[in-house]
C-alpha cells in the first residue's frame, strides 16, 4: 500500500502545546457556539425574575442615588460643576462594565469545569462570551445614562456643556476596558483554576480598586502628591475620558493614555498567554 | 483502509490527593527542581495504576506507553476495570486533556460523547438547548437547522420542546439528550458509557442507534463495561488494564481475554476435613463449556460444579445446592436424588438454563447422608453467584419481570 497519509493529519495531540500556539482560527470554527452562549447567558440571567432585564437599570440607579447623597451631599465632595447624578452615574456604568468583565471572566476555567471536563471546543469561547453579553448589558446602561443626560439638559440647559464631537471615542473606550477586564479575568481564571485563594482576592480587590479611580471624585482635586496612584490604577484615564467626551471636564493628558493603552496591551496578552497554557490540562487540577 | 487514528507512546500522570494545601509549595519545589535540571521529586517512574494498594508516591500513571492505530470504519471496543485508563485515553483522544508524553494523530472530525446533555442550561428550553448541546459537540448552526425537526422527531418530546428542561423528567432530557448526540455526524466518534443512563428499552434504543452509526463507515471508539453491547457492536476491541495496553484484537477474542482475567482464581477451595465421611473441597461457577465465570448473563445456561471427597462408603447421599440473598432469604434448593457412593473425589455437575434475573446470591452447601436424615456437613454462603444483565440491542427486559424470568414452550392449540 502506498504510504498516501502520512503527513496530512488534521489534529496532533501533543503533551506540551508551546506558549505561543493560539489556534485562533479555532475561535472562527466555534463563531456559533460563542453566539448561542452569548445569547444564553443574555436570556438565562433574567429568566423567571419578575422584572426581568429591568434589573440590568435598577443597580446603577440606585448606586447612583447612594453616591449622590453620601459623596455629594454629606461628603460634599466635587463633581466639577456637573450635577451630581451625572458625574456618578459616569463613573459608575464605566467602572461597572470593567468590574463585571473582570469578575465575571476571572470564574470561566473553574466555574465550567463540567462542561470542559465533557467535552472540548476552544476554551476562549465561554470568558469571550460572558465579555460580551456583558457588553449588552453595558450599552443599556449607557442608554439610562443618554436618558438622565437629556432630562437635564432639558431641565437646565445653561449648567451643562455637552458636546458631542468627540463620541467616535466611546467604541475605543468600550474596548479600552473590555479588552483590560478579560485581560485581568483570563489571568485570574487560570491562577484560580488552581489556586482557589485569589478568588476571593478578585470580588474585594476589584471593588477597593473603584476607590482608587476617579469615579467618585475628579482627579482634579486629588493632591498633586497622590496623583501618581490614582493614574496607576489603568482604569482611571478611561474613567477620566469618558467624562471628558461628553462634557469636556477633567484632566486627560496623553501620558496616562498611553500608559493605559500600554496597560491594556500587556495585562490582555499576559492573561492570554496563561489561559491558553493552563486551558490545555487545568482539567487534572480542578 | 487508511488509518485514521494512530496513538504513539501516550502515557498520563495524575496528581493523587487533595489539591490545595501544600500544592503551592509542592510547585515551588518541582519548579526548583526542574531549574536544576532534576528529576521531578514527586514522580516516581514505573509506578502504575492499581487502586486497591496505595503507592509510594501520590502520581500515578493512568496511562503508559499506549500505542495503537485505528483504521476508517472501525468500530473498536475498549473494556477494562474501572480505573483501567478507559476514559483518560478517551480524554486525551477528545482533547480534554493532554498526554504527559507520547503523540497522538487524527484525520477527520472528531467528536466526543462522554456524557449526554452537556451543557444544557435548565432555563433554556428544549429547542433553545438542541442548539447550544449541538454547538458544543461541534455543530454548526445550519447543521442544526437541518436537522431540528428530525433531532426533535427522534426525541419523541415534541409537545414540550419549548417548555424549559428543568419541567422536563429525567427520562425526557435524556432522550432530548441522546436526540441531539444520535444526530452529530463526525467522521470519529468516541463513546464513553453514555449508555449508563436510561433504561433498558432505551439502552437498546441507543445500540440499535450506534449500530447503524457504525454501518455508515464511520469510526467509532466505544468505552464501556457492558460487554455484551461491546460485542454485539464492535469488531475490533482493546483491553487495557492498569493503564497499559494488555491485548488487542477482534472483539470476541479481546472479551474472552477480559473475562478471563476476571474470573479467574474463582474456585474455591474449602478445608480438608479427613474424620468426615464427605466433604466439599472446591466449588466453581462456569459457562457451558465449563469455563470459570464470576458473573453469569441472565437467560445463558450455566454449571455449578462441587467437588467432593468420600472418606468411605456412604449410602442414600444427599447433594444440596441452596441460593439465597445476602439479606439471608432463602430463594431455592437444588438436590440429588439420594445416591450410594464408594470411598474416592467426585465431582457434581449441576447445568441449567438461568432463571434469574440480575443479582447476587449466595450459594450454600450441604451434605448429608441417610436420605438426609443426617447431615455431615453445611457451608453457608461457600460461593457468591451473580447474574447480570447484559444489554443485547435485540433483546430487552424490563426491570420489574420478577426475580426470576423464564422462556417456556407452551402448548399452543385451537380451542375448538
Amino acid at each position: 500500500m502506498i504510504k498516501s497519509n502520512s503527513n496530512n493529519w488534521d489534529l496532533t495531540i501533543t503533551p506540551h502545546r508551546g506558549w505561543f500556539d493560539f489556534h485562533l482560527s479555532e475561535i472562527w470554527q466555534y463563531r456559533d457556539l460563542l453566539k448561542i452562549y452569548i445569547r444564553r447567558n443574555i436570556i438565562a440571567q433574567y429568566k423567571q425574575t419578575i422584572l426581568g432585564p429591568i434589573w440590568i437599570i435598577i443597580p446603577p440607579i440606585l448606586t447612583t442615588l447612594v453616591f449622590t447623597v453620601i459623596f455629594g451631599n454629606i461628603a460634599n465632595i466635587s463633581t466639577e460643576g456637573l450635577p451630581k447624578p451625572l458625574f456618578y452615574m459616569a463613573g459608575i456604568i464605566t467602572w461597572n462594565y470593567f468590574s463585571t468583565a473582570l469578575t465575571s471572566t476571572s470564574n470561566s476555567l473553574a466555574g465550567n469545569a463540567g462542561i470542559y471536563g465533557k467535552v472540548y471546543f476552544p476554551r476562549i469561547i465561554i470568558p469571550l462570551a460572558t465579555l460580551i453579553s456583558s457588553l449588552v448589558r453595558y450599552f443599556i446602561q449607557l442608554m439610562l445614562f443618554f436618558s438622565l443626560l437629556g432630562y437635564f439638559i432639558i431641565n437646565n440647559a445653561d449648567s451643562i456643556q455637552v458636546q458631542l464631537q468627540l463620541i467616535w471615542l466611546l467604541p475605543v473606550l468600550v474596548i479600552l476596558m473590555g479588552i483590560q477586564g478579560l485581560g485581568f479575568g483570563l489571568l485570574f481564571s487560570a491562577i484560580t483554576s488552581k489556586y482557589r485563594d485569589v478568588r476571593f482576592l478578585i470580588g474585594f480587590g476589584v471593588q477597593l480598586l473603584m476607590y482608587a479611580s476617579p469615579v467618585i471624585f475628579p482627579l482634579s482635586i486629588v493632591p498633586e502628591k497622590y496623583k501618581w496612584i490614582i493614574l496607576a490604577n489603568p482604569m482611571s484615564a478611561i474613567v477620566e475620558s469618558f467624562r471628558y467626551m461628553v462634557f469636556e471636564v477633567g484632566q486627560v493628558c496623553f501620558n496616562s493614555i498611553l500608559y493605559t493603552l500600554i496597560f491594556t496591551g500587556g495585562i490582555f496578552f499576559l492573561g492570554f498567554l496563561f489561559f491558553n497554557h493552563t486551558e490545555k490540562d487545568f482539567i487534572d487540577n480542578a | 483502509m487508511s488509518t485514521v487514528i494512530k496513538i504513539e507512546n501516550i502515557s498520563k500522570l495524575y496528581r493523587l490527593g487533595t489539591i490545595g494545601s501544600g500544592t503551592l509549595q509542592n510547585d515551588l519545589k518541582r519548579w526548583w527542581a526542574k531549574i536544576n535540571k532534576k528529576e521531578d521529586p514527586f514522580q516516581k517512574i514505573g509506578e502504575r495504576n492499581i487502586q486497591n494498594k496505595s503507592g509510594i508516591s501520590n502520581q500515578i500513571w493512568a496511562l503508559k506507553d499506549i500505542n495503537l492505530e485505528v483504521n476508517q470504519g472501525d468500530v473498536l471496543g475498549i473494556i477494562g476495570k474501572n480505573g483501567a485508563g478507559k476514559s483518560t485515553l478517551l480524554k486525551i483522544l477528545s482533547r480534554i486533556t493532554s498526554p504527559t508524553t507520547g503523540i497522538a494523530r487524527i484525520k477527520g472530525r472528531i467528536a466526543s460523547l462522554l456524557e449526554i446533555g452537556t451543557g444544557f442550561h435548565p432555563d433554556l428550553t428544549g429547542r433553545e438547548n438542541i442548539y447550544l448541546n449541538g454547538a458544543i459537540l461541534g455543530m454548526l448552526r445550519n447543521e442544526i437547522d437541518q436537522r431540528l425537526d428530525e433531532i426533535i422527531d427522534y426525541s419523541g418530546i415534541e409537545r414540550y420542546i419549548d417548555t424549559p428542561v428543568k419541567r422536563y423528567s429525567s427520562g425526557m432530557y435524556v432522550r432530548l439528550a441522546f436526540a441531539v448526540a444520535a444526530h452529530l455526524e463526525p467522521e470519529i466518534l468516541l463513546i464513553d458509557e453514555v449508555l449508563a443512563v436510561g433504561d433498558i428499552s432505551f439502552q437498546a434504543k441507543c445500540l440499535r442507534k450506534m449500530d447503524s452509526i457504525a454501518k455508515q463507515g464511520r469510526t467509532v471508539l466505544f468505552v464501556s463495561h457492558n460487554i455484551g453491547s461491546i460485542r454485539v457492536l464492535c469488531d475490533k476491541a482493546i483491553l487495557l488494564e492498569n493503564g497499559k495496553l494488555k491485548y488487542k484484537g477482534t472483539a470476541v477474542e479481546t472479551i474472552d481475554k477480559y473475562l478471563e482475567g476476571i474470573d479467574k482464581a474463582d474456585e474455591d477451595s474449602f478445608n480438608i476435613e479427613e474424620d468426615k465421611i464427605a466433604y466439599v473441597t472446591k466449588i466453581k461457577i462456569t459457562d457451558i463449556n465449563e469455563k470459570s465465570l464470576n458473573t453469569i448473563p441472565i437467560y445463558k445456561p450455566y454449571k455449578i460444579i462441587v467437588s467432593v471427597t468420600i472418606t468411605s462408603f456412604i449410602t442414600d447421599f444427599i447433594l444440596g445446592v441452596g441460593f439465597s440473598t445476602f439479606e439471608n432469604v432463602s430463594l431455592r434448593t437444588i438436590w440429588l436424588k439420594p445416591t450410594s457412593l464408594d470411598k474416592g473425589e467426585y465431582l457434581f455437575i449441576i447445568t441449567e438454563d438461568n432463571i434469574y434475573y440480575t443479582g447476587k446470591y449466595q450459594i450454600n452447601l450441604g451434605l448429608s447422608m441417610l436420605n438426609g436424615k443426617e447431615t455431615i456437613q453445611y457451608l453457608q454462603n461457600a460461593k457468591t453467584i451473580k447474574f447480570e444483565n447484559y444489554v443485547d440491542k435485540n433483546m430487552a427486559f424490563d426491570t420489574n419481570c420478577g426475580l426470576i424470568i423464564n422462556q417456556q414452550d407452551v402448548e399452543i392449540k385451537l380451542s375448538n
